[in-house]
């Protein structure tokens, strides 16, 4: 085979200056009915060995794309390359037969995903993936693929690396599936590594952790890597060199600093300036009216039914003694990382989940309402889902969804609704001649805008924003915060803001809540939580967050490779409470148990 | 993806968006040819349905084949072919569409309610849905036909009792997965009602999968139909259905090939007209799909 004699030749020659990939005026075009829609033009980059190059833009730039391409993933023949080249260790990929591709792939350019779980297979356990990743390439033995795999999985620093191999992927967590992807990834030590989003789908912690190791790796094995992101915090903290990509065109290219310090484009600039960062919240004056809503010692528990009589075997303990009050016209944000609790307090203050405990809105008890109470308490809460496309039903037009609240609280006739919803659609910054579109005839920004609208329909006392901006672009993500803070001033409602990205919540609230494993373990307002953290876990939140400044020196945090602590326990048996502690004018810390 | 210009023509109606495709007009047309066929058979069919007659067979005693006097041949009997596939078909449309539909409406009835609510109610209704499928359809049927009087309306609701099953058990998960999704727990919050948000929410999801079912259900009832008449409990002969005149003729096959052919193109033609409509009215009713005509 040639193509591995090269891959000596070259191996030996390879020398920093020389680039290990070269892509030279890149076009992808896709086939649509209006003819050839161009998703990348003329793209060209060097890749030199052990560089990170980070290609940065946001959803619709060409990224992702760009990445299928140099793997000759794209999927042929609806998307293809129209012109220029991929040169690779002597080859144009793009010319390369699939039968040489293949020896390419993996072996050589390996590539890892944004969502773990679905890359790999549900069915096989890790240490068969692994083995049979590095036996597709390598013709070795059993016992040695095997051995290869402990060692690469020891690499990525998984705990008890044997017992792992026989684990199913589902019995791993989300960082942990995604270093088993980085394993299967550089097993083979691969000269060009392409990283897809790596860490989009993981919480900041976990990110932290990732982004370290893949640090390391490339430091001990000098593979080239390209990271392919929206998040100019990851950008910063890892690249050598970004490409900003918009439209399928590059913008601008320049060195990390270079770019942070001195953005020659207007595009660079604007995403700079859209990416939210820590400390930038305007110090506030505490709001000290009354509470619109008081969550008392709430807890919700889903048993989980096993053996042959279905009895509950263990309980998920999802939402522990959780008491909070949420003021009129103030934020109050719960933060924490997945699993933690906070989306489930979202659902039982609007009903969807059974809970004990007590929740008063307005002064009046949620809990034995009969039904037309409850219905008339609905109105005074409403919510604003994370995934707006999911939450508006596809087969309404946008009016009716608008009209919709209305209509169910008997509220107007038709032709007042529809004034309504005209006169809504201009107060988040859409036009009232839009009202007979479908929700998929929109970008995202403007269903969010919508799913605002529809909830503001109501005129609700508090508003529950559940990850409401986490699915968008930073610059729309900026726009849509922009939105809710000219809402809140101009109607006076409250929001219970709930979000796993502290550098959001750092710029809107006024009080904050960080939860953990259910249980809330500091609570203040803004400056006490983001100024004086006390409680280890909020340190460790507000320092994993990626900095979107290159210069930015990051303390050296402790390498956790530990299994997170779960929220389940056997029936009859409670996770130890947190004490809440007040440390003055309100700032409540957990004590360290 | 739809540019700002695309929307700008004012929407048309359902009807009219249905009636710009050619391949639903062909559907509709075959559909109305049948249908006035069935209405009209005493004015068009040129022979009684049931009359023997004596020049309707050869010689020898074997059918006509199509052409002259006999425009689709005779049968082993010398009735006019044309004339019991006209009277036909209104036992036919009577079992593939009030049958059909009847057992449509059950099965959607029954699987939306248990894929919604679950719980007790889920569980009963799906246990018992299980049941029935776990029984032969055809022995089914014979029990419940043995039991009342034979009668075109009879077999039509025994047909419809053996053949929602299907339907619920598709309707039943499509419904629960349909239920978890984020606007309908958006609808939940807003307060909306249980019939609201069954029936303005989710049932208008499900047409797609409604539709197919319906339409493949039109061949399944009118083929069963004529088992049930080939076995004596169903339509009672000398009444013509499309099912029982294959039936009857269908071991001269070899011989007289028109007199499984052509009622075995009807039915074809008709399944294949409703299926027509019914792709195109969901691909009409559903927004997404609009600018792909």
């Amino acid at each position: 085979m040639t193509l591995a004699e090269a891959t000596m030749d070259a191996g030996a020659a390879t020398s920093p200056q020389v680039p290990v990939l070269r892509v030279e005026e890149l076009c992808v075009a896709a086939r649509t009915e209006g003819g050839l829609k161009p998703l990348v033009q003329d793209l060209s980059f060097d890749l030199r060995k052990g560089e990170t190059l980070a290609i940065a833009g946001e959803s619709g730039s060409g990224k992702s794309i760009t990445s299928l391409a140099i793997m000759g993933l794209l999927p042929q023949p609806a998307v293809r390359v129209t012109g220029g080249s991929i040169r690779f260790d002597g080859h144009d990929l793009t010319r390369l037969s699939e039968a040489d591709l293949r020896a390419v792939r993996g072996d050589r350019i390996a590539m890892i995903f944004q969502e773990p779980m679905t890359s790999l297979n549900p069915v096989m356990t890790v240490g068969a993936q692994l083995a049979e990743a590095i036996r597709a390439h390598d013709p070795v033995s059993r016992t040695e693929a095997r051995r290869r795999a402990v060692e690469a999985l020891r690499a990525v620093r998984l705990s008890e690396p044997d017992r792992r191999m026989t684990q199913y992927p589902h019995e791993l967590s989300g960082g942990m599936r995604q270093r088993v992807m980085i394993a299967m990834a550089l097993a083979l030590r691969p000269e060009v590594l392409i990283a897809d989003e790596p860490t989009t789908a993981l919480d900041v912690t976990v990110q932290r952790e990732v982004l370290d190791l893949l640090r390391d790796l490339q430091r001990d094995l000098g593979t080239a890597i390209i990271l392919i992101t929206h998040d100019m915090g990851v950008v910063a903290e890892m690249a050598d060199r970004v490409i900003v990509m918009r439209h399928g065109r590059q913008v601008e290219t320049a060195a990390t600093a270079e770019l942070f310090v001195r953005p020659q484009a207007d595009y660079t600039r604007a995403l700079l300036a859209a990416v939210p960062r820590m400390g930038q919240g305007a110090p506030r004056m505490p709001v000290t009216t009354d509470p619109i809503a008081r969550v008392e010692d709430v807890v919700v528990r889903y048993p989980l039914r096993g053996g042959v009589l279905g009895r509950v075997t263990q309980n998920v303990h999802a939402v522990e003694h959780v008491s909070f009050e949420i003021r009129k016209g103030e934020t109050f944000a719960l933060v924490g990382e997945s699993g933690c609790g906070k989306s489930t307090i979202a659902r039982a203050l609007v009903g969807l989940a059974p809970h004990q405990g007590r929740i008063e809105i307005a002064g009046q008890a949620m809990e034995g309402l009969d039904p037309p109470a409850l219905k008339a308490m609905r109105r005074r809460v409403q919510m604003v889902f994370q995934d707006p496309m999911a939450a508006l039903n596809p087969r309404m037009r946008v009016g009716e969804l608008i009209a919709e609240p209305l209509l169910i609280h008997g509220i107007g006739n038709a032709a007042q609704r529809r004034d309504r919803a005209a006169d809504l659609m201009t107060r988040v910054g859409m036009e009232a001649s839009q009202l007979d579109r479908y929700p998929h005839e929109f970008s995202g920004g403007q269903r969010q805008r919508i799913c605002i609208a529809r909830a503001l329909a109501l005129q609700p006392d508090l508003i529950i924003a559940d990850e409401s901006v986490s699915a968008l672009d930073v610059s729309v993500q900026a726009r849509v915060l922009e939105l809710l803070k000219a809402l809140q001033a101009e109607f006076g409602m409250s929001y219970l803001f709930i979000s796993h990205d502290m550098a959001v919540v750092d710029n809107i609230s006024d009080r904050v809540a960080v939860m953990y494993l259910g249980q809330i373990v500091e609570m203040g307002t803004h400056q006490q939580v983001f100024g004086d953290p006390r409680h280890p876990y909020t340190r460790r939140l507000i320092d994993a967050v990626p900095v979107p400044d290159p210069a930015h020196r990051r303390r050296p945090s402790p390498r956790l490779s530990a299994e997170t602590p779960s929220p389940l326990h056997p029936p009859g048996r409670e996770p130890p409470r947190v004490v809440l502690e007040d440390i003055g004018e309100g700032h409540l810390v957990g004590l360290p148990t | 993806m739809t540019g700002p210009g695309a929307a700008d023509a004012a929407p048309a109606s359902a009807l009219a968006r249905l009636l710009r495709r050619k391949l639903a007009l062909a559907g509709l047309a075959i559909i109305l040819v049948v249908v006035g066929g069935a209405v009209f058979a005493p004015w068009i069919a040129p022979f009684d349905p049931n009359d023997q007659m004596f020049d309707g067979l050869t010689l020898e005693g074997a059918p006509m084949p199509p052409g002259g006097k006999f425009l689709m041949g005779t049968d082993l009997l010398g009735r006019d072919l044309f004339s019991r596939l006209l009277f036909g078909a209104r036992t036919s449309l009577v079992i593939g569409i009030a049958a059909n539909g009847l057992a449509l409406v059950i099965g959607t009835l029954v699987g939306i309610t248990a894929g919604f609510f679950r719980g007790w109610i889920g569980g009963i209704l799906m246990r018992f849905t299980d049941l029935m499928m776990a029984f032969p359809a055809l022995l089914l049927a014979i029990c419940l036909a043995a039991i009342f009087q034979p009668s075109l309306w009879i077999v039509a609701m025994v047909i419809a009792l053996v053949n929602w099953v299907q339907t619920a058990r598709v309707i039943f998960t499509e419904t629960s997965s349909l239920a978890t999704r984020d606007f309908i727990a958006a609808e939940r919050t807003l307060g909306a009602s249980t019939p609201r948000i069954l029936f303005r929410h989710i049932l208008p999801h499900l047409l797609p999968t409604i539709i197919v079912w319906g339409t493949l259900g039109i061949s399944t009832t009118v083929l069963l139909e004529a088992t049930l008449s080939f076995l004596g409990i169903g339509v009672r002969p000398p009444t013509p259905s499309w099912g029982n005149i294959i039936f009857e003729n269908q071991t001269y096959f070899q011989s007289a090939p028109w007199l499984v052919f052509i009622p075995g193109t009807a039915i074809i033609l008709l399944a294949l007209a409703f299926n027509l409509v019914g792709d195109a009215l969901r691909d009409v009713l559903d927004p997404t799909q609009r600018g792909r005509d």
